[in-house]
């Protein structure tokens, strides 16, 4: 796979470090275990495309929030997550 | 369909008439309107559960819902090793009672699934790691499983073309657990098909599941297929890497992400490795099947996939691996490699439960690990859909673990499922 990373271009995936699903916000404290285990644990796992997290830590060490095909692992976008707040 | 017997007997009777009275093995059914129980996959675990829910309950009003072929999913593409070297205390008994029944499996099936305890050797590089195998070896015997701690001679002994003294992954023993090994995947799937039809159960291919039948009150009470609507009291779902997939046709959000495990085979070699190998440095295992491949994998591609093929980072890594402890294979070619979608859960450990949608049951989560779990697997799930209630050996694979705390998290890689 090829991640077209927005600073250092077109870069091999063995590059990054996929951390995965981007999740939900965090809930808020009072809103007890059982939010918290679906924020930490739950995952929307779809088969097509997906928002998730990667670490181009073989380059410029951004965090990327990508979109991507999982069962064709095309990239449909590459940002990074810190213009996305996230 | 007539019920028939395998034997020696049998087998002499047909080579003398050229092998031209062979009947199907099982039943290929079309849907009925109505079961008492549907099991939503026909891999190994959806036809083992239908085997022993006619087994061992006499429920035999059973469909087996499967939307290719039988045994086309993972059950088909895996690497058959089996074992029960766990270290935690939930999922030692399970594992042992399902090397139990491999080792009874054929006699009960009438069916030759090849299960061959050639053994596992887990190999060691570190004194660390030496004491880590201690432990979980000492773990093993506790709950009264084999197991074994090598030194270096005693592994020398048993495979001597490994590299001992490499300058990285220098061997410092072996965990090994005698009682393990390896078994034909088809020879499984269609044993337990086979148990399965001659007892009455539905076996329906190219079936593909596209959601619930719900009443009122939210309850399952039948599956939207591309063959019709089926009507059931209870519903199985044993769909492996598309648990989440099925799951979402219920609303439900599982601790579950798909990852694509990839696996290799060499051309045929004479006989060269005893048994299965694994290196401790990285994550490579090996074997050698019966027709003399090489069969050999090592870790996940690391990211999300439905797509049932990796990437070529991978086999590089796995191709390192085996040249880090065995380098003679480097003069073998491979000849074919492929890829599977693992339902990989949040702690590693398999989830066999109800759900919070009534009538509604999940076997998933297998991780990489579920063929040497089909019989086990099959076993429980069909106490669960019978009795409403778990099996002791599987009382700890529950689905609100997640939120109660009480993981079962042999690697303790944490909420991670790439690194489990
Ligand atoms: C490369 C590789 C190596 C592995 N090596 C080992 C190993 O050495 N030892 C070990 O213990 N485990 C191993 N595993 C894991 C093991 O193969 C799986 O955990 C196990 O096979 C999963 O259970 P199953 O056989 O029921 O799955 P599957 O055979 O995948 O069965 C699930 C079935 O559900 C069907 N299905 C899905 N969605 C629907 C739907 N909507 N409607 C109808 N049917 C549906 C699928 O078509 C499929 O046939 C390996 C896996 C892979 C991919
Ligand atoms: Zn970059």
């Amino acid at each position: 796979m090829i991640i077209s990373c927005p600073h250092c271009g077109l870069r091999d995936s063995s590059e990054f470090y996929f951390r995965g699903e981007a999740p939900t916000p965090r809930p808020d404290y009072e809103e007890g275990n059982v939010a918290f285990a679906d924020h930490v644990y739950g995952r929307i796992n779809p088969a097509g495309p997906q928002k998730e997290h990667w670490y181009h830590a073989a380059g410029c060490r951004s965090w990327l929030l990508v979109e991507r095909d999982t069962r064709t692992h095309d990239f449909l976008s590459v940002t990074l997550a810190s213009e996305q707040g996230r | 369909m007539e019920r028939q017997r395998y034997s020696l007997f049998t087998l002499a009777r047909h080579a003398l008439t050229g092998h031209r009275g062979w009947k199907p093995a099982w039943r290929d059914a079309a849907p009925k309107e109505r079961y008492d129980v549907i099991v939503i996959g026909g891999g190994g675990h959806g036809l083992a559960t239908a085997y022993y829910l006619a087994r061992n309950f006499g429920i035999t009003n059973v469909a087996v819902i499967e939307k290719g072929w039988i045994g086309g999913g993972n059950a088909g593409r895996n690497t058959t090793i089996v074992r029960s070297n766990y270290l935690l205390p939930g999922n030692i008994p399970f594992y042992e009672h399902s090397l139990k029944l491999w080792e009874g499996l054929e006699q009960d099936l009438n069916y030759n699934a090849m299960v061959s305890q050639r053994g596992i050797l887990n190999l060691c590089h570190s004194d660390e790691q030496r004491d880590a195998f201690e432990r979980r070896g000492n773990a093993m015997r506790l709950q009264g499983v084999d197991a074994d701690l090598l030194d270096p001679a005693e592994v020398r002994r048993m495979a001597p073309f490994l590299d001992f003294d490499n300058a990285r992954f220098p061997i410092f023993g072996g965990l090994l657990q005698k009682r393990a090994g390896t078994a034909r995947h088809d020879g499984v799937v269609w044993g337990f098909a086979r148990g399965a039809s001659d007892r009455g159960v539905d076996i329906i291919q190219n079936c593909e599941v596209t959601g619930f039948v719900r009443d009122a009150g939210g309850r399952v009470t039948g599956v939207e297929t591309s063959r019709g609507k089926i009507l059931t009291g209870k519903v199985g779902m044993a769909v492996a890497g598309n648990t989440s997939r099925v799951a979402s046709f219920a609303d439900l959000r599982l601790p579950i992400e798909s990852h694509v495990l990839q696996a290799f085979v060499s051309e045929g070699l004479k006989p060269v490795i005893p048994g299965v190998i694994t290196f401790g440095a990285g994550h490579f295992y090996i074997s050698q099947s019966d027709k003399g491949g090489l069969v050999f994998g090592g870790d996940l591609d690391g990211y999300n996939s439905y797509a049932q093929r990796g990437n070529l980072s991978i086999v590089e890594d796995v191709c390192e691996e085996a040249m880090a402890i065995m380098p003679m294979v480097g003069r073998a070619r491979v000849l074919r490699s492929w890829g599977g979608i693992m339902d990989m859960t949040l702690d590693g450990s398999p989830i066999i439960d109800r759900t919070p949608v009534p009538g509604l049951y999940l076997n998933g989560g297998w991780c990489y690990g579920g063929f040497k779990a089909t019989p086990a697997s099959g076993w429980c799930f069909a106490h669960l859909l019978a009795r409403d209630e778990p099996h002791p050996v599987a009382a700890s694979y529950r689905l609100d673990r997640f939120a109660s705390g009480q993981l079962i998290d042999e690697k303790g890689a944490g909420a991670q499922a790439n690194l489990q």
